[in-house]
């Protein structure tokens, strides 16, 4: 199962336990057996309790919990006991993997039994078996189909914040003075709770009475600066807000990837006679074209979890224009505590998230080699 | 014809002199920089100074502090922070410090798990070939990756029913667990960067001494591994210190952290606004300050996490 062996630096190590005794092995597997067994068996008296089956068994499933850890120190040191050296070295691996299968894998299978389930929290009947109907209810969900396609949207928005960030990034990576100072600035916005955002800048700046920003529209001659009554522009004004908070993320890894440029390519360009814009179009960008799909990809990544801007500010209103796929989520659970039908929606929501970056992987590597 | 246009040309070419074209340049630079600069500090600069403003400052738009306005602890009374009440009694300032605490140890202990967890696995993916089943030591760093791709929604509500079972809602344990997992896999990316720029030449002469594979770890390399550390320790506190979206949902009374706070005074009717700026300004202030100071750890952890 778990095997490691050295990788570059085989002759160095201390060969990697030859031969452990035999008896210490059969005392190590002993060890990985009982610890299994025993977890198995709280297990199953837990789940029998829980079920109704029997009478005995503990009031939540904490020892459980405990249990888990108990085991899977009992595997380390079994690795540890049956393979020495090897087993060593395993130990390094093994508390993020054991982490990540109770917090993530083992949550994200339940989740799918969840959404098999028609479950509401709030009321007396507990969960009741309900198969693929939620799926097929999902299909029906006009809102969700709405929230779905305003994602798109969204993710498109990326390309205009990824082209500000691209004009930040060439302005802090010229020549100027105080350069830590713009950088220090511009970087700001990120380190900001997107929930105090949310009130900065959506509740207050742009409230409609006598916030700044709707004095000032009013004062370029929008008579009626209501940033959030209509669809396109409460649509803009929380892309907008949400472009502020993350730019800078963009823009700093642009600008590394400026500042990591050959000088001398530059030069070049400027001896060869071409003017500003023909320097960015022909050679900057091109050479920038790998650290742009890797932050455009990871940008996407982030913008598809947007959540926590469209809650506290329009809570997707007016009429769903600015709902997103999670902010529905949240709602369908806060309104109806619907855990069977929420969870379905986010577990369709994650396939096709699998489904559109495995496509946008492969196009971006077919695109960088091509460009090579 | 041709001598006329050709003597024409320079003429019609002409350029400005270059030290204008020069300082048309460095005017546009400098003016768009301003700008941006701008609308970065505004909002920060107008919740702060929004703080100490009375009703009728607010609605009359005023800026400036003492031009404009006259400062006033309003704002910051009304959380029990102000010079006049910091040392009395004040329901809100005791609310408002539970919230601090949780947000600052559900923070610094998800970061000092991650970053336990994520250096093991790190270091164990820098230095070691590993197998598990089809599973080499790519498609383990893959499967860690890949995490970062689940939105938090597909956790959410299966883990409200499981830490309903366990009894941990409403924990800060429970939070600590969760935010962990949502800064692992940027940690391990960062530590693995961090470790692979480790010559192994140096745990090799660790062996020659008689340390052992541990030995040569926690010895040799991570002290020189702290850049590395700095760096992801402080970009997943940033991320946990703002995280909304699991604390909304998995507390309610105990463990909830400054986000959930002020996402709950804004949904509240006939809002102070002074009342809700000093908030939202002690929530923005310590990563203001935290993006000041430590503004090259974040920079050095975001290029190693994604510029490559």
């Amino acid at each position: 199962m778990q095997n490691s062996s050295s990788a570059a630096d085989a002759g160095h190590h201390k060969p990697a336990s030859p031969r452990v005794a035999g008896s210490r092995k059969n005392v190590g597997r002993a060890v990985v057996i009982l610890a299994s067994l025993a977890f198995l068996v709280l297990l199953l008296i837990q789940i029998l309790y829980t079920t109704g089956a029997t009478t005995s068994g503990f009031a939540d499933w904490r020892p459980i919990l405990a249990a888990y850890l108990f085991w899977a120190v009992a595997i380390g040191v079994g690795q540890v006991v049956i393979r020495g050296e090897r087993g060593l070295r395993a130990l390094f691996l093994l508390p993020a993997v054991f982490f990540t299968v109770a917090v993530v894998i083992f949550p994200t299978l339940f989740g799918i039994y969840i959404a098999s389930l028609d479950w509401n929290l709030s009321s007396l009947e507990g969960p009741r078996f309900y198969g693929f109907n939620n799926l097929i209810a999902l299909f029906h969900d006009t809102y969700y189909w709405n929230a779905l396609g305003n994602m798109i949207f969204y993710t498109a928005a990326v390309i205009g914040e990824y082209a500000v960030a691209f004009g930040l990034a060439l302005l802090l990576n010229a020549e100027i003075r105080a350069r830590k100072f713009f950088r220090v600035v511009f970087l700001l916005p990120m380190m900001l709770s997107p929930v105090a955002v949310s009130w900065m800048i959506g509740k207050s700046l742009m409230e409609y009475r006598f916030g700044p920003a709707a004095t000032l529209a009013r004062y370029l001659g929008w008579e009626n600066p209501a940033f959030f009554a209509s669809p396109w522009m409460a649509w803009l004004s929380i892309q907008a807000m949400d472009a502020w908070v993350s730019i800078p993320f963009i823009m700093i890894i642009l600008l590394a990837g400026l500042q990591a440029m050959p000088k001398e390519v530059q030069e070049a360009a400027k001896v060869d006679g071409a003017n500003g814009w023909q320097a960015f179009w022909h050679v900057t960008f091109p050479i920038m074209l790998p650290v742009s799909i890797t932050v455009l990809i990871i940008r996407i990544i982030f913008k598809l979890k947007l959540a926590d801007i469209v809650i506290n500010v329009t809570a997707g209103g007016p009429g769903g224009a600015t709902d997103t796929v999670s902010s529905f989520i949240y709602r369908v659970y806060r309104d109806r505590s619907n855990v069977g039908y929420g969870t379905g929606l986010a577990i369709f929501y994650l396939l096709l998230i699998i489904a559109l970056l495995t496509i946008l992987l492969r196009l971006s590597n077919r695109w960088t080699q091509k460009v090579e | 014809m041709a001598t006329f246009t050709s003597a024409s040309k320079p003429v019609r070419k002409h350029h400005p002199a270059p030290w204008a074209k020069r300082l048309l340049g460095r005017v546009l630079i400098y003016g768009a920089l301003l700008f941006w600069a701008f609308v970065c500090l505004f909002p920060i600069y107008w919740t702060i100074t929004t703080s100490f403003k009375s009703a009728v400052d607010v609605t009359q738009g005023h800026l400036i502090p003492w031009l404009d306005f006259q400062p006033d602890w309003k704002g910051w009374r009304s959380l029990g922070l102000s010079p006049d009440t910091i040392f009395g009694t004040s329901t809100s300032r005791a609310e408002f410090g539970s919230r601090f605490a949780n947000s600052i140890v559900t923070s610094v202990g998800a970061s000092v798990l991650a970053l336990i967890l994520g250096s093991l696995a790190a270091y164990g993916l820098s230095r070691f070939r590993y197998k598990f089943g089809w599973m080499r030591n790519d498609d383990i760093l893959f499967f860690f990756m890949s995490q970062l791709i689940l939105p938090p929604v597909v956790l959410a509500l299966p883990f409200l029913v499981l830490y309903k079972a366990l009894s941990l809602l409403d924990t800060r344990f429970g939070l600590i667990l969760l935010y962990t997992l949502t800064v692992l896999p940027i940690v391990i990316w960062i530590m693995r960067d961090q470790f692979n720029s480790i010559p192994i030449e140096l745990d090799e002469a660790a062996f020659v001494d008689g340390l052992s594979t541990w030995g040569a770890f926690i010895r040799i390399v991570l002290p020189l591994s702290v850049p590395g550390m700095a760096a992801a320790f402080i970009l997943s506190l940033v991320l946990c210190w703002n995280e909304y979206f699991f604390a909304a949902l998995l507390t309610s009374t105990d463990a909830k952290t400054l986000p959930v706070m002020v996402a709950s005074q804004t949904g509240s009717q006939g809002i102070n606004w002074w009342s809700m700026a000093a908030l939202s300004t002690a929530a923005i202030a310590p990563l203001v300050i935290v993006g000041i100071f430590l503004e090259r750890y974040i920079v050095s952890g975001l290029t190693t996490g994604a510029g490559k």
